[in-house]
């Protein structure tokens, strides 16, 4: 099933459970969303809870969070994790904080389903890795799959939490293929995967990222490197403790992110893991990473702004070749 | 102002309870601006003085079941709607007992149990949780409406018009109630606007608007009518201007200088209170009737201040324990 098709299944699925379940964005309806996510939903469940939006990002974000705070838990669709730029203020200021601020009364169960990530060649407003933006506030969660069995399995999740959920696709996902279980199922947030076991190296990623980093792990192999690879899944709630597990065990680390290095979730996961976990590593900590750029248009310069499959095998050439003899 | 006085429908009964509505709101901001100077409230504390005749009389003609969405000025919002005075005084002392566990104060004040859907530190930013509020009565077929609170400042701003464009879009049962004190913290209307009254706007969404006197509650009452009834009908949203003074500033340590003082004086002679004190005199109701009122508000503001008072503190522990994770 592809990632696409996984995620479609997911909305279809919460969607025949639960009335309260309603997805709202621009272009979802006959239209079937950009990336034919909502394709067929508009047929299926009507006008009433497939509801096409203006461009109003501000205001349709502030509409789920109104919904969902009485009950209803929509699923809103940003077209681009760029746009949700313009919704800010309902993201942060109102979605975030609303629990906290009614004294833990009020309640947010509102996903943003949107997408970032370079590859297509749309530019600097139309490309970018922005989690870290959203890891940083408190009151929000932070998902990010990298398979069609995982994007199922957590969008589920998301839908049926009951805070807010920002749920970041990637573009070059969409078309991906994978194994999906063919009976119900749920992949709980904050429960990071091995999606390949390693003794050398831990290897840590999360959406696009994991997949290069499997092919990395894979070229590695070869030369004789065992990379385990984590797929941290969620990024808030972490699962720090399967990260930590890994160094302990392998010594060395590696993170592999998309975004630009400078204030990203990577260095968040290092900061972490030498706080609790200095004496465990055997060579420096190595943040493979986007170089700190606005995204270009030309490809080749595209390209050289974020990491690729031999920049993550340089990366953990590098942390093994520093390695003090255990 | 000069009010444009109709004739109303409105009891002596009904009259009597607006009364105690902003006499309760008058009572509880000149109780807390005083707790505010002896220090036992911090941060901000934007008082509804001069502005009571709108909460009380948009609120009046709502049903309990019915939502609103309230505003950085939401004091007088949320006592119409029911909010426990006490409660209320409690969150703004930051205790426990109040309505947030003091951990929202007077921006944000919120409860379910009155359906209030939460006071807001951003102006504007409230709008599009109550288009969702609304949205979401309309996909359950439910007949309440949502009263969205917002001002003259918040007109200026995108999610303002975004939120007005989307509830007319899909006729969806909200009343835009825009409290017109006429100064965005200092900057004066004519300054942000260049139509005489904003409810001409409406027209532009393809809503009706009008402009009242947000002084007279018995006006405003009135104005809520039809809007009430198109959107319970399912016929869409309305925009209720209504026009207004604050009695100070922004808020508790603002002087507001650039109030004009004839303008004030004038407001001043034009005040929510008077006006209802006039109306109850005219309905035949009896100084003692009204002498009762006052003395009843009197108890609950000195009940609410000893039991924000006598409250305790939130828990230090209690709160890191809560965000440990």
């Amino acid at each position: 099933m592809k990632y696409r098709e996984a995620l479609r299944a997911a909305l279809e699925e919460e969607m025949e459970r639960d009335p309260a379940v309603c997805v709202i964005g621009e272009g979802i309806g006959e239209r079937g969303g950009s990336y034919k996510v909502t394709e067929g939903l508009l047929a299926r469940f009507g006008p009433n809870r497939v509801i096409d939006t203006p461009l109003s990002e501000a205001g349709f974000v502030g509409l789920g969070v109104g919904a969902a705070v009485v009950g209803q838990r929509p699923v809103v669709e940003m077209l681009f994790i760029d746009f949700l730029l313009l919704a800010m203020d309902q993201v942060i200021n109102q979605a975030a904080k609303y629990r906290f601020m009614s004294g833990g009364e009020g309640r947010v169960p509102l996903v943003i389903r949107t997408q970032g990530g370079t590859g297509n060649s749309l530019a600097g407003q139309h490309s970018q890795s922005l989690e870290a933006l959203y890891y940083h506030i408190p009151g929000l969660k932070v998902v990010m799959p990298a398979t069609p069995r995982d994007a199922k399995g957590l969008l589920i999740s998301a839908i049926r939490d009951d805070d807010p959920v920002i749920f970041i696709e990637h573009k070059q996902l969409y078309m991906t293929d994978g194994e999906v279980p063919e009976e119900p199922y749920l992949v709980p947030l904050g429960e990071a995967e091995i999606k390949r076991a390693g003794t050398d190296v831990t290897l840590v990623a999360w959406s696009h990222m994991v997949l290069k980093s499997l092919q990395a792990a894979e070229e590695l192999a070869a030369e004789g490197i065992s990379a385990e690879v984590i797929d941290l899944r969620s990024l808030v709630p972490m699962d720090m403790a399967s990260v930590l597990d890994s160094v302990h065990r392998t010594g060395r680390l590696v993170i592999a992110q998309e975004a630009v290095k400078r204030g990203g979730v990577a260095s968040d996961i290092a900061a972490n893991v030498v706080e609790q976990a200095h004496d465990d590593l055997r060579a420096p900590i190595v943040r493979v990473a986007g170089k700190n750029t606005v995204i270009p248009f030309n490809l080749a310069l595209e390209k050289a702004a974020v990491p690729q499959v031999a920049d993550i095998v340089a990366g953990v050439r590098s942390v093994m070749g520093v390695a003090v003899p255990g | 102002m000069e009010a444009n006085r109709t004739m109303t429908a409105v009891s002596a009964e009904s009259l009597l309870a607006m009364y105690e509505t902003a006499a309760t709101i008058r009572r509880f901001e000149q109780s807390a601006i005083e707790q505010y100077r002896l220090g036992n409230i911090r941060g901000y504390l934007h008082p509804y003085l001069g502005e009571e005749g709108i909460a009380t009389g948009s609120i009046a003609a709502l049903e309990p079941d019915d939502y609103i969405v309230s505003t950085h000025r939401g004091h007088g919002h949320a006592i119409a709607k029911g909010h426990d005075p006490r409660r209320m005084m409690a969150e703004l002392f930051g205790k426990e007992t109040g309505y947030c566990r003091g951990r929202g104060g007077s921006m944000h004040v919120a409860s379910r149990s009155v359906r209030n859907l939460g006071a807001n530190g951003i102006v504007a930013g409230g709008l599009g949780i109550a288009d969702g509020a609304a949205l979401a009565i309309k996909q359950r077929g439910g007949s309440e409406v949502v009263v969205a609170f917002c001002s003259d400042g918040s007109s200026a701003n995108g999610m303002w018009h975004e939120s007005l464009n989307l509830a007319a879009i899909w006729d969806l049962p909200v009343i835009f109630v825009l409290e017109n004190n006429q100064y965005a913290v200092s900057t004066p209307i004519r300054d942000s606007a260049r139509i005489e009254h904003l409810s001409d706007r409406a027209a532009g969404y393809g809503m009706p608007g009008v402009t009242v006197d947000g002084n007279d509650p018995v006006l405003v009452y009135e104005a809520m009518q039809e809007p009430l009834r198109r959107a319970r009908g399912g016929e869409g949203p309305s925009l209720i201007e209504c026009m207004t003074f604050r009695h100070g500033g922004h808020h508790v340590n603002d002087p507001g200088t650039y109030l004009p003082a004839d303008e004030l004086e004038r407001w001043k002679a034009h005040d929510p209170l008077i006006v209802l004190r006039e109306r109850l005199a005219t309905a035949g109701v009896d100084e003692a009737a009204i002498a009762e009122v006052d003395e009843r508000v009197e108890r609950v503001m000195e009940e609410a201040v000893e039991f924000a008072t006598e409250s305790a503190n939130p828990s230090v522990d209690e709160f890191l324990a809560e965000v440990a994770s």
